[in-house]
């Protein structure tokens, strides 16, 4: 339906292809960016970015959030901080890393894991926070202390929770990717988009911005709503 | 003596930053292999008392002895059988009841050969797979209970265990922990609001008064126990702790509902010593 009306409105509109290119031409740009390697090459320069990021931001999240449950005198200073951090939009910080790194594709990966994570501290804290006294008791009676305390009782408790923060990192960190490769160049999806902007092939934007539909789509429906419903199963629903 | 609590003291800060205080000169010796009933009005410090001799919270004076050796910390020759069963929900009914043994080093064979025994003990030999919500209350605080039994603890220690479950299988599971005991020859604290499973378990029963919470009573409880039907004797002993309690409730009462309440005069209780005799 909407593919007709697109294809539909952009034949009969006065503006030139250029700017409102038809579907068929958009789905034709996709494919053959596609199998000459242009687009496939941007995903996975963007994935294998954006990857590395995110991992750093979850390990770096989860042990701030850890030290901000465990420390009252950590929480009272670094966890309003983290608060603070937490809304400035992450490319925001860009200027700063073109001043620190250059511009290059190491700007790109701190913006990308600043992006993420304060979030997941955040999150990883409320989580820590959240675990139910009795399960502490619980483990504490028979003996656990210590990193074992930590492994088998809060983070495994905290999992929901975590879970969620992940998912709201990802979405933080892919919009910080996009936005630092649109500004930083590099190679990647973002970078592809500028190229489509400065040559005027719209159908090459559209194509781009049709994989970044995609690629989010897929981690969040595929990835983490399966993670979740994992959890939710092993826990019964509406246990906690 | 085998548990020794020796002049315990307890405050908390309400939160107006006031010092309560809930234990006040606790001092209670129990045996070994000795079933040990509290009873006492809500808030009266019982639980408190419990988690002071499980090692997670500490007394401000006095000290609590197991077999001469002063309580510092939680361990797993104590442990506790909580109101709320407390599986963890990420693991399956095996994995929670190994998971103290897993802490103790043991091999994992020995541990699951283990495990199954205590389970079949409890009857859920069928449930060793399922995951924790899959299971009813009462099967819960069996794998809890399981849970607590396969570390073979010198005491165990149950906070109002069966509370939360419904009457039917409130009674199964007397008739159970019994065996158990019986069996096991294990120690057990047992803290409870309700008079009438005082009665039908234990041997000894302490009467707590509240605010602080001391020791009014000591009653020891003679009977056969089978924990399922009540015999006179045991109707007459929870008479007897009622009557040392009700002055108790009525203070809490007091407390709560204004000085115009009395619960003695509204005669919520019928008095049970008045009927025909069918318990001859």
């Amino acid at each position: 339906m909407i593919a007709g009306i697109w294809e539909v409105t952009s034949r009969l509109s006065s503006l030139p292809d250029f700017m409102f290119p038809s579907l068929t031409q958009v789905l034709e740009t996709l494919f053959n960016g596609l199998v000459s390697g242009q687009i496939t090459d941007a995903i996975g320069k963007s994935l294998g970015r954006i990857l590395i990021g995110f991992t750093i931001a979850i390990i770096i999240g989860l042990i701030l959030g850890y030290f901000i449950w465990r420390f009252k005198l950590v929480e009272d200073t670094l966890g309003f901080v983290v608060t603070a951090l937490q809304s400035i939009p992450s490319i925001v910080w860009f200027p700063l890393a073109i001043i620190w790194f250059g511009l290059n594709d190491f700007s790109i990966l701190f913006i990308v894991t600043i992006g993420a994570t304060w979030t997941m501290t955040v999150n990883a804290t409320s989580g820590f926070r959240n675990v139910p006294q009795l399960y502490q008791r619980v483990a504490k009676t028979y003996g656990s202390t210590g990193f074992h305390f930590l492994r088998t009782v809060i983070l495994p408790a905290s999992v929901p929770q975590i879970i969620s923060g992940l998912r709201i990192a990802w979405a933080f960190s892919w919009r910080a990717l996009m936005a630092g490769e649109l500004l930083g160049g590099g190679g990647g999806l973002g970078q592809l988009l500028e190229m489509g902007r400065s040559l005027g092939q719209m159908d090459l934007v559209i194509s781009v911005m049709i994989i970044i539909a995609i690629i989010g789509t897929i981690v969040d429906n595929v990835v983490f709503s399966r993670l979740e419903r994992n959890v939710q199963l092993k826990w019964g629903v509406n246990q906690r | 003596m085998y548990l020794t609590i020796d002049g315990i003291e307890k405050s908390f800060l309400n939160e107006k930053k006031e010092s309560i205080k809930v234990l006040d000169e606790i001092n209670i010796e129990v045996e070994k292999g000795s079933f040990v009933s509290i009873v006492g009005p809500s808030g009266c410090g019982k639980s408190t008392l419990l988690y002071l001799i499980a090692g997670l919270d500490k007394a401000d004076k006095g000290e609590i002895r197991v077999a001469g050796k002063k309580v510092m910390k939680p361990g797993p020759e104590r442990v506790v059988v909580f109101q709320e069963a407390g599986l963890f929900p990420w693991l399956t009914v095996l994995e929670n009841v190994t998971y103290g043994l897993k802490l103790k080093k043991m091999p994992k064979e020995e541990a699951k050969s283990k495990a199954l025994d205590i389970l079949k003990m409890v009857h859920l030999s069928r449930y060793v797979d399922s995951y924790p919500h899959q299971l009813s209350g009462g099967m819960k605080q069996r794998v809890a209970i399981a849970r607590a039994l396969v570390m073979e603890p010198d005491i165990l220690l149950m906070d109002e265990p069966f509370s939360a479950l419904d009457e039917q299988t409130r009674m199964v599971l007397h008739k159970e922990l019994l065996e158990i005991w019986r069996k096991t020859k294990v120690t057990i604290f047992f803290v409870t609001h309700n008079i009438r499973e005082a009665v039908q378990l234990s041997e000894k029963i302490i009467v707590f008064a509240t605010r602080p919470g001391k020791i009014k009573e000591t009653i020891s409880v003679p009977s056969m126990k089978d924990g399922v039907m009540p015999d006179s004797v045991t109707l007459n002993t929870e008479q007897r702790v009622l009557s040392i309690l009700q002055e108790e409730i009525e203070k809490v009462l007091k407390e709560e509902m204004g000085n115009d309440y009395s619960f003695k005069t509204n005669h919520i209780h019928r008095d049970d010593s008045g009927d025909m005799g069918s318990h001859i």
